[in-house]
């Protein structure tokens, strides 16, 4: 049983400020995912974890014992490095046996684990090579070896996968989630990529500014962000965001984006958007999924508007439109069939029942 | 390739070997001179024959040296004092090198210029204080420093130590944190991350460290000279010139024999370790 919690966590360097209060608690074998932008303190707080940091204030608890002052040595942690930080004069076999070797345990269960576990990463040909000979991909696996032949209460994933080529990188992603599922250790993985956040997560922790901006499941991430900044950094191609007024006429609610382009708000959505009606400085948010070429059926609160494309990028399966709005660039993901053309002007519908409304002065998506 | 850059590269080619000539010609032919010179008799040195070749080689000089019971003193002096050194420079090196370069501790950036700038003072600026310091020990503890040649394990040290710690911060420097941190999550003491990780992976600037320490305290005149002025006291450098030339009598032969028989054991280790050493230096100089 290795649960991690997090209690008011706080790093200042030097008075500059990287971590400035998270609480978080992770369940035992729960898979989570610290993502943001670079500088919004997640491998920081990662490090914190490790014990490679010291903590200015707050509490770290693994198993339920407060491990402030505890050494990495004695936390019974793993942790797996950007650059793998391999031992280079050690062969793959003395890399990842170098805990166990100091561990002082028995050679032959030393033996069995190494052999064992690089049955399940695929490296048992490698035991007896030098990292130096070794590629990206090995490299990476022998250092996710060397952190689950420890058997440790928490492995710690510090953007493992951001040196490998794009392609090799949705590979061992893959590779990490089936060992996570057969290994199931509690993990914390901290990633800027919010494609690999999504893929591996059971919960993804958003961080902005040192700050969580959010914890949750993946979708509900994605469907029901909680502020602006969750809203923009989650998904790809990104979410749709620009400035809105909220009308309010005889009952019925409409979003104005200008004085062209104005949709009726879903009639289950007046209420909780009342209040805001009138006021200034409003976003609106709509995903490019949710903005499509027409389609012969009309559901509820799916509403046809004019556009000229700007540009289109046909990517096989879908076509994304991009056109203008208020000087803010929006994106549309389209069927190729209804094959929009740059310059000519084209119906699109969008999606209503998917919209955002967000409080641009306090970032919150109302 | 292009002709141009083929007739480039060939020009680059020229020079470089021109120049690699010209500095094995100077470089090379003191030792060849010094070796010719071993071989011949006095009578030969001070007639005018050719300088360059040999008339009638000689065995004597090495024969006479080798049973000199001054000369092998002098040579089981420098050898205990060199290898002393070298082990005293290392057990202080290494360790201030790694607390130096992977540490931060309050005045850990101010230590490690000091270090530097101690490398940087001359040893002629020195061994007048230290005749003081000797004498100050003296006083105090009764302990003689002067004219024992085991004082020059103590003293060599000042020497050795500021380089041999300067260059291994460097190398240090270059191995990535990482290393240590993943070392210190996989169970290991700082101790363990220093002997099992920083000292295999940083080899190279070991080794270059340690064959600097060997040669300067091999080869030092000045402190030998000042120090240790008994026959008996004395190690090679200064002993050769002090029992081989009596009073205007250079007795040249036996000079260059046993200068050339003296420089044979870091010859030796340098074409030994001279990959590691070479290694060792330019990592030091990129990364330093």
């Amino acid at each position: 049983m290795a649960q991690v919690t997090l209690r008011n966590l706080v790093k200042d360097y030097d008075q500059t400020p990287a971590v400035r209060g998270i609480d978080l608690d992770i369940a035992d074998k729960e898979f989570v995912v610290l993502v943001g932008p670079s500088g919004c303190g997640k491998t920081t707080t990662l490090r914190m974890i490790a014990g490679l940091e010291d903590i200015t204030d707050g509490e770290i608890l693994i198993g339920g014992d407060v491990v402030n002052d505890v050494p990495p040595k004695d936390r019974d942690i793993a942790m797996v490095f950007q650059n793998y930080a391999l031992y280079p004069h050690m062969t793959v076999h003395e890399n990842m046996s170098f805990g166990l070797r100091l561990k002082k345990l028995p050679k032959d269960e030393i033996a069995r684990r190494v052999t064992a576990v690089a049955g399940i990463l695929g490296i048992g040909e490698l035991l007896d090579r030098k990292p130096k000979q070794l590629s990206g991909g090995q490299r990476q696996r022998v250092a996710m070896g060397r952190a689950i032949v420890r058997n440790p209460k928490v492995f710690l994933f510090d953007e493992p996968l951001s040196n490998l080529d794009a392609k090799l990188r949705v590979h061992m992603r893959t590779e990490i989630k089936k060992v996570h599922q057969k290994v199931r250790t509690t993990t914390v993985y901290v990633t800027h990529d919010q494609v690999e956040a999504m893929t591996l997560a059971d919960r993804v922790v958003v961080m902005n500014a040192g700050r969580i901006e959010q914890a949750g499941a993946p979708n509900d991430l994605y469907h029901r962000p909680a502020t602006l900044f969750v809203a923009g950094f989650i998904g790809s191609p990104a979410m749709n965001i620009t400035g809105c007024a909220l009308e309010e006429t005889a009952g019925a609610l409409r979003v104005r984006l200008n004085g062209e382009v104005s949709f009726p708000v879903p009639a289950e959505r007046t209420a909780r958007y009342r209040a805001y009606a009138g006021q200034r400085r409003l976003l609106f948010g709509l995903r490019p999924e949710h903005l499509t070429e027409m389609r012969p059926h009309s559901v509820a609160n799916q509403c046809p508007f004019e556009v000229t494309p700007e540009v289109t990028e046909p990517l096989g399966m879908e076509t994304l439109v991009f056109f203008n709005v208020n000087g803010t660039e929006m994106c549309a993901r389209t069927n190729p069939a209804a094959n929009a053309q740059p310059g000519v002007r084209t119906r699109l519908l969008a999606d209503l029942n998917q919209m955002h409304l967000i409080d641009e002065a306090s970032g919150r998506v109302l | 390739m292009s002709a141009s850059l083929r007739k480039e590269r060939r020009s680059a080619l020229v020079w470089s070997y021109a120049f690699l000539v010209v500095f094995a010609v100077i470089f090379l032919t003191p030792p060849l001179y010094m070796f010719i010179t071993s071989l011949k008799t006095s009578a030969e040195i001070s007639a005018a024959t050719l300088p360059w070749w040999v008339f009638h080689p000689t065995l004597d000089n090495y024969s006479a040296l080798l049973t000199s019971e001054a000369y092998l003193t002098f040579f089981r002096n420098s050898a205990v004092v060199s290898l002393a050194v070298v082990a005293i420079t290392m057990a202080i090196s290494i360790p201030a090198a790694f607390s130096l370069s992977r540490m931060r501790f309050w005045g850990s950036g101010a230590l490690a210029t000091g270090v530097f700038l101690t490398y940087l003072i001359p040893e002629t600026l020195l061994f007048i204080p230290l005749f003081k310091i000797f004498a100050f020990v003296q006083d105090w503890t009764g302990i003689e420093l002067m004219n024992h040649w085991w004082v020059l394990i103590v003293i060599f040290p000042t020497l050795t130590v500021p380089f041999c710690t300067w260059i291994m911060i460097g190398y240090f420097a270059s191995i990535p944190k990482e290393l240590d941190e993943a070392a210190l999550i996989d169970g290991a003491g700082y101790f363990q991350v220093l002997t099992r990780i920083f000292l295999p992976v940083a080899l190279p600037g070991v080794i270059a460290a340690t064959i600097f320490a060997f040669t300067v305290s091999w080869a030092d005149f000045l402190y030998p000279m000042a120090f240790a002025t008994s026959i008996d006291q004395m190690v090679l450098p200064a002993g050769i010139v002090s029992t081989l030339i009596k009073g205007d009598v250079f007795n040249w032969g036996q000079i260059m024999t046993a200068a050339l028989l003296g420089a044979a054991p870091p010859l030796i280790i340098y074409a030994f370790l001279m990959d590691y050493y070479i290694a060792g230096l330019t990592a030091g100089a990129t990364k330093g």
